[in-house]
């Protein structure tokens, strides 16, 4: 006699919610949705860039929008919340051993935090943006 | 011959996910400011073509652009496949191709200037 095989239910649209670690890894997840969109508004205005100077200007007057503004608000947070997962994850993913040691994870991490630091403000200078 | 596809799938992926971590909330910081009303003069069409007209720049746009997507839609993919959708073969192969179709259309774009 053989038993019953092990069943576990797991609901296929609901299981994020049975764990906060699964939500956190859900709203990780869904950041991609915001993400992908955003590239996409980017090939355009690559598009309107190519296409001339009034075609650019009238991207960037498009922009100026209520919705525009919200979707920029919620990309930006979707950005800012992979890039602090993302670098929160590099101690586990490429961990630094000198000798018998390992590199404390925080360095690793702190490191890329720093290294975001100085290249978002070096952008931010070049484009003028203060 | 590769044993398996997934590491084709999988370095464009984390090159992504790291391009997008450094360089992505920038460059939304800045059309954030263009949607506010205050243009960065980084932005203006004589500084963007200028960048986008060298050799440099282009790659770096591409780059960014091309790398970005892919990472999208991988993860897209799999989060297609957390809320339950399982036609995994399908939703993967339409993520996939808008992905490099919207990274050969930027390359195109990129020639163009």
């Amino acid at each position: 006699m053989s038993r019953n095989p092990l069943v576990r239910e797991v609901p296929p649209t609901t299981w994020f919610f049975r764990h906060p670690r699964y939500l956190r890894y859900m709203s990780r997840e869904i950041t991609c949705i915001f993400i992908a969109a955003y590239c996409v508004m980017l090939v355009v205005g690559l598009q309107r860039l190519a296409a001339g100077p009034a075609a650019w200007d009238g991207f960037l007057l498009a922009l100026r929008s209520a919705d525009s503004i919200v979707f920029h608000l919620l990309a930006l947070a979707a950005a800012l919340y992979h890039a602090a997962t993302w670098f929160n994850a590099t101690q586990k993913a490429m961990p630094i051993q000198i000798g018998e040691d390992f590199v404390p994870g925080s360095v690793i991490s702190g490191a890329h935090y720093v290294a975001w630091a100085v290249l978002s403000i070096a952008v931010l200078y070049f484009a003028g943006a203060f | 011959m590769a044993k398996s596809h997934k590491p084709v799938v999988w370095f464009p992926f984390a090159a992504g996910g790291t391009v997008i971590a450094f360089c992505i909330p920038v460059i939304v910081v800045l059309t954030f400011l263009a949607a506010l009303g205050h243009v960065p003069s980084g932005l203006s069409y004589e500084r963007m073509h200028a960048f986008a007209g060298s050799g440099l720049g282009k790659l770096i746009i591409f780059g960014v652009l091309a790398l970005s997507l892919w990472s999208s839609a991988h993860r897209l993919r799999c989060t297609f496949y957390d809320f339950g959708v399982r036609a995994d073969t399908l939703v993967a192969t339409v993520l996939y191709v808008a992905a490099i179709v919207a990274s050969i259309a930027s390359a195109l774009f990129l020639l163009r200037i």
